[in-house]
């Protein structure tokens, strides 16, 4: 078993795409509860999409995808924080076909190349064992400048994804908040990108939070427990991939996804299996009885 | 208390106030002032601006004119401390929080960026609680939580703003009789210590027992006044444009 897991250290690359992974999954399980808990799923899927285009022109210029993606990905953001806030088009709508229409530049741009259609996959779904120290240490670096900042304004991004109207009547800066949370989110996909891919990405921040939302009901602990989830994923993922031979990104996302499965299923409280029991028991742990004063009125309101 | 002068302290000006409601409903220039301690209670049909004043005052909805001042100050210099409390249904019960943390939120303001809520904000919350009969039950989540005991974590946050002006929107929507008793006591008692509250409301029964002055609404200012006085038959159906029939 030791030399099993470690029999790939001997190789340069794996030891780089594991600090990578690693890097990314306690970024991916943070950020994304955020997303999770402030409903930005579909805009994280469109961030990755519109940070695409920067990829493709970079990779022509030879220079690091980052550099591309963090540009492509500022402007995405701000974008998108833009449009939130116009009430003239219907938000999902306006970002729906901006975002298709930077991944559709991004296709034509390729297509038009006929060296790089080879470099297609590892593009679109991320090459972690191609990462070299540079790119470690650039992630290194923008990730934890990330974290640096959501711990920062951990309490406020807690209270305007719970009541923005509160915020708001309190005096925050709700919109430079909320913008300053969309740029976290920017750089976090554009850091993954080379782990997972543009298109796995949002797998990778929605489903570690996903699966520590039903282990828990303490932001705390979802936290703790979403980093360490999408961490034991993309370590696991990555030496299975390596020892199946498959595509490493597609690996780590799997096996989040079965974490996920797990938990939808075994959950203490929030699971199928407990709930299933519970039902059959007559026990509702949502709606205890021993409540003397409003006991009577659950049905209110 | 009632001379001219005295009332001015600290007083609520709401001054041709105009609330913008993207581009379709506003509530036109309005002005009224009310005196420290009062309880304004806010009546009028359905979509008669009720909750579209509540939420202007409250700078929750952006204002296309006029001004609400507090004790001549402008309200945004204190935002914190003026508690507005939403339906019930405006939030995500099943956000990952228990009522302990909610009720912290409304010390957010007063603790500052970058700092975690201090042991004497997180006293007066566990206090805060106990008032709206919701002692020792702070560490569990707010989704276990009845609907009329989910307001009273709302009324729990407002009272550890520390407010000096209170904003209702229907308090009493899912409140049993045990606990609407409660709610007017603790009204009554934050009016007694100089809190301005302003309530919105569909009981009209609520506003004899505990208003010591009415607002009446119905897409303009229709009448304000104390309620002994404002809140006759003729008010009523001017306000409510003949819909409903008065007993008097």
């Amino acid at each position: 078993m030791i030399e099993l897991l470690a029999e790939p250290w001997q190789y340069g690359f794996f030891q780089r795409a594991m600090l990578q992974v690693s890097i990314v999954g306690v970024l991916c399980g943070l950020i994304g509860c955020f997303v999770v808990l402030r409903g930005l799923a579909f805009i994280g899927d469109a961030l990755a999409h519109a940070v695409f285009p920067g990829v493709v022109l970079s990779y022509l210029a030879g220079r690091s995808i980052l550099i591309g993606a963090f540009i492509f990905g500022g402007i995405a953001a701000l974008a998108i924080g833009l449009l939130s806030r116009s009430k003239r088009v219907s938000e999902d709508s306006a970002i729906g076909v901006i975002f298709a229409a930077f991944f559709a530049f991004g296709v034509v741009l390729i297509s038009r190349q006929t060296t790089i259609r080879r470099d297609l996959g590892s593009l679109l779904f991320g090459s972690v064992v191609g990462v070299s120290n540079e790119d470690v240490i650039a992630t290194l670096i923008i990730g934890g400048i990330v974290v640096f900042v959501l711990f920062l304004f951990l309490k406020e991004f807690t209270l305007i994804a719970f009541d923005a109207t509160l915020a708001t009547s309190l005096g925050y800066p709700v919109f430079r908040l909320d913008l300053a949370l969309l740029m976290l989110v920017s750089a976090t996909i554009v850091v993954s990108l080379q782990t997972v891919g543009n298109i796995l990405i949002l797998a990778l921040i929605v489903t570690p939070p996903a699966t520590a939302r039903l282990l828990t009901d303490r932001l705390d602990r979802m936290l703790a427990l979403s980093t360490a989830i999408a961490l034991g994923s993309g370590v696991t993922g990555l030496y299975l991939s390596y020892y199946a031979r498959s595509a490493a990104g597609g690996t780590i996302v799997l096996t989040a996804t079965a974490c996920f499965l797990l938990a939808l299923v075994f959950a203490p409280d929030h699971g199928l299996l407990a709930s299933r029991l519970r039902g059959r028991h007559h026990v509702h742990h949502y709606h205890p009885a021993s409540e003397p004063p409003d006991a009577t009125q659950n049905h209110d309101a | 208390m009632t001379g001219p002068a005295s009332s001015n302290a600290g007083s609520l000006l709401v001054r041709d106030l105009e609330v913008g409601y993207g581009a379709g409903f506003a509530l036109p220039a309005m002005t009224f002032e009310v005196a420290r301690g009062e309880v304004v209670g806010i009546i009028g049909p359905n979509g008669s601006g009720k909750s579209t004043l509540l939420k202007g005052i409250a700078r929750v909805l952006p204002l296309s004119g006029g001004q609400v001042l507090i004790g001549g100050q402008d309200i945004g210099r204190i935002a914190g401390r003026v508690a507005y409390v939403p339906q019930r249904e405006d939030v995500n019960w099943d956000f990952p929080a228990t009522a302990l943390d909610v009720v912290l939120m409304g010390r957010y303001r007063r603790t500052g960026w970058f700092r975690r809520p201090d042991r004497a904000s997180r006293a007066l919350a566990h206090e805060a609680l106990g008032r709206l009969g919701l002692d020792g039950m702070g560490d569990r989540h707010i989704s276990q939580f009845s609907g009329g005991q989910q307001q009273r974590i709302f009324l729990a946050r407002a009272l550890v703003q520390e407010p000096l002006v209170l904003l209702l929107d229907e308090p009493f929507t899912g409140i049993d009789a045990a606990n609407r008793t409660l709610l007017h006591e603790l009204i009554a008692e934050l009016a007694r210590t100089g809190v301005i509250v302003l309530m919105a409301t569909h009981d009209l029964d609520e506003v004899s027992s505990i208003c010591s002055s009415v607002c009446c609404l119905n897409h303009r200012l229709v009448a304000f006044g104390p309620t002994a006085t404002t809140y006759t038959p003729e008010t009523i159906r001017a306000t409510f444009g003949g819909q409903i029939a008065v007993f008097s």
